[in-house]
């Protein structure tokens, strides 16, 4: 029943928001005032998509029956996630994750290898695994990272990930193992709700539209997505994950690393001191040997067996060159080793642009011969099947994003796998008790989101179902608020100040079409949401606009352009600050002021010059409305941490 | 699972392995290979007559191997695959990348 009525009120919204907005695209723009008429209809037709995919995602919200008892057969790794996270907090979660009832084997992933960590992980008898050598200078993967070397090191069937701020309940192996006895399974996620917060939630730390009904609403179409702790996931399927990723990567590396290569030598033949008949010897054997390894891969024979015979050969010609002009020799092979060892921090697909930009410069500049052939070795070194560029060949979790969870539902979902969100409450989390952590934490969400967006868009995904790929793609989409906020605070800012309405209509079209649905669009909202509190995801979605905003372009200029992410941890302890952080929500401070100028020029309009009230009415409305929006930043910016016993008054 | 292994000329071991190539079994496989690498066997033949299930997980190990084995200039191959095998070699691609053998013996052929 309750169903029924939230698809009759899903179909309403579309029909009223549908109405809507072809009337504001077809007869009601202002096109004098296009500059602002058009970002707002733009933005109005955002807002409608966001709603709709919202609207779909409701359309078979799924309420799980208690899952069957787990196999007794079943093995079980809880892997706690940490960096810089103080010692005391760790060891909170680890005990809490010790005791666990059902048989498992409890690890602390330590990225930032502290020796008093160790410590106190081996006296409470728990693992402890941090990065081996292996990984010294190369790409690091932050958490991603962290959690696949771990995989490398344990053998569990299940693993239980855990943020080290979320202190595990004893059943929460119990409660969800049982969903893996169906064998399709990979995924159970379970909400993640924080104990810290106080009454009002002045930060907006929980997410509960997110984790309840829009968790539920996606899992309804198998679509409910991995979000980094407190979910069990299938290691066959990582490792699955791992091992096509590995082949698909090698498959794309080693056929633009021979094409480079080829390039290489080409240019080398042109050097003079390549008339030698025993240089040009060598120069014909490495392009004949790349020549025949690249016919070999167009007929699918194996990459190993390919490249294996390709190296041999190329090493063999190059001992057989003497070296001409040995001074520049050196200076070369300098410059391409110092090219081609990767930059501290920088991600795997950064290191592989930067290593490809280099090559493709060495190409075009004069090389020796000798020194062509180091060129091509180094290629054929950087790229080749052992993934010396990784540390891990396999890498079960997806790197592409620092938000890996998403990337890497998104490809199990891909591959046929299924989710499941568990929606009981079996992890206690810690939440970011300051501003400037909050909105680091927002800003990396968004990032991370908005790279998986560019890097793997899941509308093309072909192995998800169609809304599959809808779901990904809802959540990315809302992501792009930023621009649509901007609009909507700019909009009655330009006509209480210009006098310019970018809806060219008489008020009773307007509201006639506009007032039915904005009311459907709230009570879907309300019946949704089941009376959780939404207000406060509602104002932040729209006050968090900057940060929306950089996501969006830092993402585009990572993915695009290779411009490093400046990737940060979230702090899980209260920053230290002396006075409020104004400074944080500048943008949000001079849009408020804005706003209130305006507000009082439209009030000197209505009552001393005697403007039309109504329009200006509506839009004095719609800025004071903007205000309480963006007033939720106050409260932030005041907010002096939890304290347990306000806490106790809720 | 135990894996053994037989040494043949200077610088290639044939690892054996009875059951179950998995999660379970994969790291003493990889702790193995491992070791022939460090004692300056670097060209390793994987024999998989005696496997008869394997996982990604024990696909990660060959594959973890391989690198180990070309890092030190010498190459992993695998031989003599069972039916379930072939089948998961050929699922995840890596019939792609690993050429399979007839026997553990023809795999370095070219080599000696």
């Amino acid at each position: 029943m309750r169903l029924f009525l939230l698809r009759l009120i899903v179909v309403l919204t579309a029909i009223l928001g549908v109405n809507y907005i072809a009337w504001r695209w077809l007869f009601s723009l202002n096109w004098d005032a296009w500059w602002i008429a058009i970002p707002l209809i733009i933005a109005e037709t955002y807002s409608l998509i966001d709603v709709l995919l919202f609207g779909m995602t409701m359309w078979q919200a799924r309420t799980r029956l208690a899952p069957p008892p787990p196999a007794a057969s079943a093995t079980a790794d809880v892997l706690i996630t940490t960096y810089d996270e103080p010692i005391d907090l760790v060891m909170t979660t680890a005990m809490a994750a010790k005791a666990i009832r059902f048989p498992h084997k409890t690890w602390i992933l330590d990225d930032g290898a502290r020796a008093e960590m160790r410590e106190a992980a081996e006296s409470a008898g728990i693992g402890y695994i941090t990065r081996g050598d292996e990984w010294d200078g190369l790409p690091r993967h932050a958490k991603a990272g962290n959690v696949n070397n771990a995989l490398s090191m344990t053998d569990g069937e299940f693993i239980l990930i855990l943020d080290a701020d979320q202190i595990p309940r004893p059943e929460i192996l119990d409660n969800t193992l049982g969903y893996f006895t169906d064998d399709k399974v990979a995924l159970v996620q379970t909400p993640q709700v924080f104990s810290n917060v106080a009454t009002g939630d002045p930060l907006g730390s929980q997410a509960p539209l997110f984790y309840g009904p829009i968790q539920q609403g996606k899992d309804g179409w198998n679509a409910a997505f991995f979000c980094g702790s407190n979910a069990v996931l299938r290691r066959e399927a990582l490792m699955m994950l791992g091992v096509l990723g590995y082949v698909d990567e090698l498959d794309r590396s080693v056929t633009s690393s021979l094409r480079l290569a080829s390039r290489v030598v080409r240019k080398a033949r042109s050097h003079p001191s390549a008339a030698e008949p025993a240089v040009r010897a060598a120069l014909d054997e490495v392009a004949a040997a790349i020549t025949d390894a690249r016919g070999q891969l167009a007929r699918k024979e194996p990459f190993a067996e390919v490249t294996y015979a390709l190296h041999q050969r190329v090493d063999r010609a190059a001992e057989s060159i003497v070296a001409v002009d040995l001074a520049a020799m050196e200076e070369d092979l300098k410059e391409i080793y110092a090219l081609a060892a990767p930059v501290p921090g920088a991600t795997n697909l950064e290191y592989q642009i930067d290593l490809q930009n280099t090559v493709s410069a060495l190409a075009t500049k004069e090389l020796s011969p000798f020194n062509a052939l180091e060129a091509v070795q180094a290629v054929l070194r950087s790229i080749a099947i052992d993934r010396p560029d990784e540390a891990q060949p396999v890498m079960p979790l997806a790197t592409i994003s620092v938000t890996e969870d998403m990337a890497t539902s998104m490809r199990l979902h891909g591959l046929g796998w299924k989710s499941v969100y568990h929606h009981e409450l079996l992890a206690d989390g810690l939440a970011p008790e300051d501003v400037g952590s909050m909105l680091t934490q927002r800003l990396r969400w968004a990032q991370g989101t908005m790279q998986v967006l560019l890097r793997e868009n899941p509308l093309v995904q072909w192995g998800m179902t169609l809304p599959q790929r809808l779901m990904y793609f809802a959540t990315m989409w809302t992501y792009l608020s930023g621009y649509a906020a901007l609009v909507y605070f700019a909009a009655p800012i330009v006509f209480l100040v210009l006098g310019i309405l970018p809806v060219d209509t008489n008020a009773f079209d307007f509201f006639v079409r506009f007032v039915p649905f904005i009311l459907v669009n709230q009570l879907l909202f309300l019946v949704a949401g089941r009376g959780v509190p939404t207000w406060r995801g509602q104002q932040y979605s729209l006050a968090l606009f900057p940060v929306w905003i950089k996501a969006c372009t830092t993402a585009f200029q990572n993915v695009v352009l290779g411009t490093p992410l400046g990737f940060a941890v979230t702090p899980k302890t209260r920053q230290e600050t002396t006075g409020r952080p104004w400074h944080l929500i500048r943008p949000q401070l001079v849009v408020m002021v804005l706003l209130l100028l305006a507000i009082l020029i439209g009030l000197v309009r209505i009552f001393v010059n005697g403007a039309e009230p109504l329009g200006t009415g509506v839009n004095i409305f719609w800025a004071v409305f903007d205000l309480i929006i963006l007033s939720v930043l106050f409260r932030a910016v005041s907010y002096r941490g939890y304290s347990a016993r306000k806490g106790r008054h809720k | 699972m135990k894996f053994h292994s037989e040494n043949v000329g200077d610088t290639i071991a044939i690892v054996r392995g009875d059951g179950r190539l998995n999660m379970v079994s994969a790291p003493a496989l990889r702790q193995v290979i491992t070791g022939l690498v460090d004692a300056g066997r670097s060209k390793i033949v994987v024999d998989l007559s005696g496997i008869d299930f394997m996982d990604s997980s024990g696909l990660g190990s060959l594959i973890g191997c391989l690198k180990t084995t070309r890092q030190a200039g010498g190459d992993l191959r695998i031989a003599a695959p069972t039916k379930q095998v072939v089948m998961v070699l050929q699922l995840s691609n890596l019939d792609r990348v690993l050429k399979t053998y007839d026997t553990a013996e023809d795999a370095f052929h070219d080599e000696t």
